[in-house]
């Protein structure tokens, strides 16, 4: 930290950042931040990756906070520039993705005139932001950015933009980085209480039919280990939501693989009939409970988490648990060991039973004999093949389903989705970010024909950049999963869901100059994928051309309860 | 049920965008709204009167505690409190009788401020309910204007609310 050195505001944000340790700016050049870039220029320690749109910074930037916990920064110009960034915001706002977005805005004496290339970057972004920030006086420059990566980092984490007029970045001024900052109206509990946590403990210590259920703060905190200790030292099932994947081991005998709307039948079933419910980091989505009238009817419900907002919110708590997951668990695993006598073996052990039941209905069983591709296939073959170590990105759709359900994710931020907004074109520029942090790891797109061309363009910055993601295409030729909606409850009518006129995507990757792959027929999937995966230096595009009749079971559908899923149609439930 | 909440916030520009955003993005009511600074200049006090199942005011008082802008929310109805607010409404002096209009601002103890341009203008300061049925006593024809403030609270007693 350097003390009282004058500076100009555009060299004040480069060094802010630095001083904050941040090495990789995902960003977009243009008017109002043009003294930025020139500072940028001039500086070694900070990556900046040139995107070629900026929904893609954001993307990426998330993509790259996601796989590392660390905060993805983006850097936009304003007016279109900070609008088209807005949906990457929304994206990391509604996962609690930390991303600080520098935002260029018109000079500080034209705000509010319709300056060329003005927007209300504050006003637009305020719904969907953590917190946001105008900087007036480039004096504020330095601590207003401490105070963003605080904001964006601590709590339940999130996005913060800060706005920046061009003026304030030309101005000088004494440059110090704090070192700390305090904000009053801003402090984050993170230590459970410990009377809630006892009470906590009893209550799972009289479970007979036990269940836990995490989400995404499971990540987003790091606590995967103490969340697998807890749970194979209770010896309780559990499942994770579409956000919570990774934050158990998948491949372990206690999981029960993803609950909600495509969950599966033993998630949801032992979801419904459980009697103790102990939720943590997870947030009672809609896709999540189906409808709330008929969701846990049986259960006391236990709920961990850093938000209170999220607690009782949907759904009504019987032990709320303020804190940040991390630190909860470690302190219900300090007590637990004493307790451990307590639990009713023979009931967990007769709870087992019913579970082992439930999962002898095979529920994600599909039809191995098809000589069309089907996109399970091509999934659970990529699983097989990089060993479950890969980095999976995906896009919103049928294959996000089929990926979140088929690629067994033992550890954690290695599922990388757009779970709560369901932005479509995620996919690629996430993948992108995390393959700037995770340089030697395999990193996979999934994605589906619809979503990938969204953000196509980002092939361009991967090329620059020598960032060779490797792009799965389960190429069905349909919006699949507005396809299936149509199928189920509009009649088989499929309004606007074809996907007419696609590029030729072997073509479009080479003209991008990556590798593309075309495969049509299910015998081809693995020797494609290991073909693909093999050239380790290339970006490849593998378009698989797959059964367009697939659908993703297990569903429930909306208004419908946990155990009222529909299975295969040559299956249907009573 | 109606609620009283009562906020410490930053006085910030953004703060009350950021507070009245919260209540039309998550459809919470509100039914007024009122801010000024404290005597810290860097502080607002603001009161916010809604309604909603207990739930509802749960979530809303969450909800306004986790922006940043935010030091404190406290839920009057929790407390003994008092509410108050400000009534001026000009009057068509030339419709009234002197005596008749003397004995019902008398009756609710309001003060007359202004009597010109053949114009009655009338302050009067109690709670939401007693502003009501003042204007009922009044006839509709009577009335030029009402403004009102909305409706300011504060706790009874040892009660104080401080960042
Ligand atoms: C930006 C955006 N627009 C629209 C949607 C609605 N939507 C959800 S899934 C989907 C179809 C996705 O099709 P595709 O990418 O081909 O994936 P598939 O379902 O076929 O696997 C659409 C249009 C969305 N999630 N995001």
């Amino acid at each position: 930290m350097e003390t009282n050195e004058k500076l100009r505001g555009a060299d004040i944000f480069v060094r802010s950042l630095i001083d904050e340790g941040v090495t990789h700016l995902f960003g977009y050049p243009g008017g109002a931040v043009l003294h930025i870039y020139d500072a940028l220029y001039k500086q070694q320690e900070i990556n900046h990756i040139l995107v070629r749109h900026e929904q893609g910074a954001t993307h990426a930037a998330d993509g790259y906070a996601r796989a590392t916990g660390k905060p993805g920064v983006v850097l936009v110009t304003s007016g279109p520039g900070v609008t088209n960034a807005i949906t990457g915001i929304a994206t990391a706002y509604m996962d609690s993705i930390p991303l600080v977005v520098f935002s260029g805005q018109v000079i500080t004496s034209m705000i509010g005139n319709d300056a060329f290339q003005e927007v209300d970057a504050i006003g637009i972004s305020r719904p969907c932001v953590k917190h946001n920030f105008l900087v007036k006086d480039v004096k504020d420059l330095a601590s207003t950015i401490k105070k963003a990566f605080y904001v964006a980092m601590s709590g339940r984490p999130g996005p913060v933009l800060v706005d920046i007029p061009k003026d304030v970045t030309a101005d000088m001024c004494d440059y110090s980085y704090p070192k700390d900052i305090e904000m009053r109206s801003y402090r984050p509990v993170t230590k459970g209480h410990p009377g809630q946590i006892k009470r906590a403990i009893k209550m799972l210590m009289s479970a007979k039919k036990p269940m836990v259920y995490t989400g995404g703060g499971v990540i987003l905190s790091d606590a995967h280990e103490e969340l697998t200790f807890m749970t194979q030292k209770l010896g309780y099932p559990i499942t994770n939501t579409l956000m919570g994947l990774g934050g158990y081991p998948a491949t372990d005998k206690q999981f029960l693989g993803m609950l909600g709307m495509h969950g599966t039948y033993e998630a949801n079933m032992a979801m419904h009939h459980c009697d103790v419910l102990l939720a943590i980091g997870a947030r009672f989505d809609d896709r999540v409970t189906g409808d709330l009238e008929k969701f846990c009817p049986y259960a006391r419900i236990i709920h961990i988490d850093v938000d209170p907002a999220s607690i009782a919110k949907n759904v009504p708590v019987d032990i709320p648990i303020v804190g940040d997951v991390k630190s909860v668990l470690s302190d219900i695993n300090k007590s637990l060991e004493s307790q451990l006598h307590k639990i009713d073996k023979e009931a967990i052990a007769l709870w087992w039973n019913q579970i082992h039941e439930w999962q002898k209905m095979d529920c994600l069983r599909f039809d191995r004999q098809s000589e069309k591709i089907k996109p399970q296939h091509v999934i659970e073959t990529l699983y097989n093949l990089t060993n479950g170590d890969a980095y999976v990105t995906s896009d919103v759709g049928q294959h996000q389903m089929w990926a979140a359900q088929f690629y067994k994710f033992n550890k954690p931020r290695r599922w990388i989705n757009s779970g709560g907004l369901g932005t479509m074109g995620f996919g690629l520029p996430a993948a992108m970010g995390v393959k700037v942090a995770h340089p030697d790891d395999t990193v996979v797109c999934i994605s589906g024909e619809a979503s990938l061309v969204m953000c196509i363009q980002e092939l361009s910055t991967c090329l620059q950049y020598g960032l060779p993601v490797k792009i799965i295409l389960l190429n069905n030729r349909y919006m699949g999963m507005v396809r299936q909606w149509q199928e189920f409850f509009y009649d088989k009518r499929y309004s606007h869901s074809y996907m007419d006129a696609l590029p030729d995507f072997t073509k479009l990757a080479e003209s991008f100059g990556h590798v593309g792959l075309r495969v049509e027929k299910s015998s081809d999937v693995k020797g494609a994928l290991e073909e693909g995966l093999a050239m380790t230096d290339r970006l490849v595009l593998m378009n698989f051309i797959t059964d367009q009749t697939e659908n993703v079971y297990p569903m429930i559908a909306a208004g419908k309860g946990q155990h009222e899923m529909h299975l295969t149609p040559e299956r249907e439930l009573a | 049920m109606r609620h009283i909440l009562s906020l410490l916030v930053e006085n910030e520009a953004g703060a009350l965008s950021r507070i009245s955003g919260l209540f039309s993005a998550r459809a919470f009511n509100i039914e007024s709204l009122t801010v000024a600074p404290t005597e810290d200049e860097s502080l607002s006090r603001m009161t916010i009167v809604t309604t909603g199942s207990d739930q509802i005011i749960e979530q809303i008082t969450k909800q306004l505690n986790k922006l940043v802008d935010v030091i404190k929310v406290i839920d009057l109805n929790e407390r003994n409190y008092i509410e108050r607010e400000l009534l001026l409404i000009k009057l068509d002096s030339t419709k009234i009788g002197t005596p008749q209009l003397e004995s019902i601002v008398s009756e609710f103890k309001g003060v007359v401020i202004d009597d010109s341009d053949n114009t009655i203008t009338i302050e009067l300061i109690n709670t939401g309910e007693v502003l009501d049925s003042f204007i009922d006593k009044l006839e509709k024809d009577w009335i030029f204007e009402v403004v009102r403030t909305g409706v300011s609270g504060i706790a009874l007693g040892a009660s104080v609310i401080k960042y």
